[in-house]
């Protein structure tokens, strides 16, 4: 075992001890901050990719502005476990179904994926900034420009959500 | 309606032109003041060691005043307790007796006197009132206390020392 | 045998150089707050803190002895972890960024061994700065949730939302510097500053980028809560934001952060676009001295052009009075955001038509 997958395995116990706080935490606010320190961990693993920007914009983004604004919302909500709403036996019966199906299509798909044994020879420099800008210039430009036009609209969305008239 | 002087300015309520916006040419000009506020002398001293004259008119705590042979001048005529418009001073007169002579120069002293610093307004019109040139204000200032009591100043706290008297 | 493939020597020169910075910028920090209230003094015609020790130089470390014999008050009802949480994360945050910052050039030992003045050279040095920032916001939001204070809560909402105002038009600007410099590497950037004069314009990116680094001044000054930006802690008004209820070292812990944020992001406005440690006639010095005295003039220059802009924040600080919150979002999403997105787009048109 080298170092780097110490870091790994290390990366990984954070990561899935993580995202299990955030669904068994009673209290939301706490499960915002484990799904930060998830956000974290998966990072660390960005950069164990040597996907460097990922990793920060990542952070940047996501842990940084988006869980901000949930964290927002749940503190001025003031939602704790006293307040919460009691879900009904059937919502409660309808969501293990659905969830062990996804379990179920996730179980069949990891069984027929093979596991490619030749490690991807792809350059080390991939995830760094200036050859990711190549690639989505070039290669992905499509998608990358529908994405933008997906983000204009849900601006525009916003802008007439939040006019007063 | 004529004006009484002549430092009227009207106030402008014209839009603010664009350089006015921009507000970073008017940042810098507040800058060169405060900075320039930087090599200006400051009007603060370092107080205990440094202390500012008091005028020649201030009015401080009083003072009881003996003469030079170290006798109280007081001599309990009261002048001082009715000219205060703050009715501050109390005294209890009482007769000199033989063998006292050297404590007290008039035939009558004060056996209590007190003032109630509380009370007082520094206004000095007991010095003025004051027939035997007994009582002055001091430059001295009332310390501060935690008591209202310990404000009302009695005989002691009042005299000044004893010349003659060495410790 | 995982223990010998580590470079030992390396990870010693790390913790010494991050032990040295680390206690550099604990240490201005310190005589920050000294010559805040010294320059506060002299703008308003006083003289300032002067009883502890000569020119009242002790009364940083007298007001931290204060602090740490202050009564601990964590109020009931208050969430005890997340409590404590607010402060260190605030104090984490800002020691970090000092990571990436270069302090010098790198010293070429006779042995061949090179020690570069910089914790970590990464590729994505400056991104590094705005995560590291971006994460900063929890220590005031979790600090004001924890307190179980409903004007700390309003308070901490009111820190966070002008700091990822102001961060989105501090990226901007930031994006038109880096189209010019082609990299996010703060050594690359100021290695491109070399010197202060070369081919008729000068090499510092302030004269590259004026407008950018005006929107990037002000946005700095937002994201430092300082005057006239500092809202979050109003003392006068708004029942002081964020620690309401914050006592003892944990306050000074929140309130000593903001100085150490404003030593670094100083030395990241100095190296971004005041030439970081270059100066004028640099190459004529280091053809006269040794390349390790070299190092420490840059070093020192460095230092004092970062000192000179933290006056400048202390000067700014005393001279325009607070913002309405009202105004402060106006200026950052009507005129700082727009700004920045012009001068995005006319940098990149002089990068086509003009530099090609």
């Amino acid at each position: 075992m080298n170092l780097h997958q110490l870091v790994f395995w290390i990366l990984s116990v954070i990561a899935i001890g993580g995202a299990l706080g955030v669904i068994l935490s009673r209290n939301p606010v706490a499960s915002v901050l484990f799904l930060i320190v998830t956000f974290f961990a998966v990072s660390g693993h960005y950069i164990l990719l040597n996907a460097q920007f990922l990793a920060i914009v990542n952070i940047i983004v996501y842990a940084g502005a988006i869980m901000v604004l949930f964290l927002y919302v749940i503190m001025l909500m003031n939602l704790n476990g006293d307040v919460e709403p009691q879900k009904s036996k059937l919502l409660q019966f309808a969501g293990i179904i659905s969830g062990g199906i996804l379990f179920l299509v996730l179980l069949a798909a990891f069984k027929t994926t093979q596991l490619s044994t030749t490690p991807i020879n792809a350059s080390t420099s991939i995830g760094l900034i200036s050859e990711l800008g190549q690639v989505l210039f070039t290669r992905f430009v499509f998608p990358f420009e529908i994405s933008s036009i997906l983000f204009l609209s849900a601006m525009v969305g916003a802008v007439v959500i939040g006019k007063k008239d | 309606m004529q004006e009484l002087t002549n430092k009227r300015v009207a106030v402008d309520r014209k839009p603010m032109t664009f350089m006015e916006r921009l507000y970073i040419p008017t940042i810098i000009k507040g800058l060169f003041i405060t900075v320039g506020h930087i090599f200006k002398k400051p009007a603060t001293i370092s107080y205990p060691e440094q202390q500012r004259p008091f005028s020649p008119v201030f009015r401080g705590l009083h003072i009881l005043n003996r003469d030079e042979q170290g006798r109280e001048k007081c001599t309990a005529c009261g002048l001082c307790a009715l000219s205060c418009p703050a009715e501050a001073i109390t005294m209890e007169a009482a007769e000199r007796t033989k063998g006292e002579e050297h404590l007290y120069k008039e035939e009558k002293y004060a056996a209590k006197y007190e003032i109630n610093m509380l009370r007082c307004i520094f206004c000095g019109l007991c010095e003025e009132a004051c027939p035997k040139d007994a009582i002055y204000l001091s430059e001295t200032v009332a310390q501060a206390n935690y008591t209202r009591k310990s404000f009302i100043y009695n005989k002691e706290d009042l005299l000044i020392p004893n010349p003659n008297e060495t410790h | 045998m995982l223990l010998l493939t580590i470079d030992w020597s390396f990870i010693i020169e790390k913790l010494i150089l991050i032990s040295v910075i680390l206690g550099a910028s604990l240490g201005v920090a310190t005589y920050a707050t000294w010559g805040e209230r010294k320059v506060a003094a002299w703008m308003q015609d006083r003289k300032g803190p002067s009883r502890a020790g000569p020119f009242g130089l002790l009364q940083p470390i007298a007001d931290g002895i204060k602090l740490f014999f202050k009564e601990e008050i964590i109020p009931t009802d208050a969430n005890r972890f997340l409590f404590i949480l607010g402060p260190s994360l605030a104090m984490l945050t800002a020691c970090m960024a000092s990571a990436v910052i270069p302090w010098g050039p790198s010293i070429e030992l006779e042995s061949g061994r090179i020690i570069a003045l910089q914790v970590a050279d990464i590729n994505i040095g400056i991104l590094y700065v705005f995560g590291v920032v971006s994460v900063g916001v929890y220590g005031i939001m979790l600090g004001g949730w924890a307190s179980n204070n409903k004007y700390s809560l309003m308070g901490s909402v009111r820190a966070a939302s002008q700091a990822i105002s102001y961060e989105l038009a501090m990226g901007i600007s930031l994006i038109a510097l880096l189209m010019m410099t082609g990299t996010l590497s703060l050594a690359e950037i100021v290695n491109q500053q070399h010197g202060f004069w070369e081919n008729g314009w000068f090499t510092w990116n302030v004269a590259k980028q004026p407008l950018g680094f005006i929107i990037f001044l002000v946005c700095a000054f937002a994201e430092l809560n300082r005057a006239p930006f500092d809202l979050p802690e109003a003392e006068s008004e708004l029942v002081a934001g964020y620690h309401t209820e914050y006592s003892s070292m944990k306050l000074g812990f929140y309130l000593f952060a903001e100085y150490v944020n404003l030593f670094i992001s100083s030395a990241i406005l100095i190296t971004l676009f005041f030439g970081g440690y270059n100066f004028p006639f640099m190459d004529q010095v280091a053809g006269s001295v040794s390349p390790v005295v070299f190092s420490i003039i840059c070093v020192l220059v460095l230092l004092t052009k970062t000192i000179m802009m933290i006056l400048f924040f202390m000067f700014v600080r005393w001279t325009i009075p607070r913002f309405r919150y009202d105004q402060l979002m106006n200026l950052g999403w009507k005129s700082l955001i727009p700004l920045a997105l012009v001068n995005m787009l006319i940098t990149g048109a002089i990068i086509i038509w003009v530099l090609n």
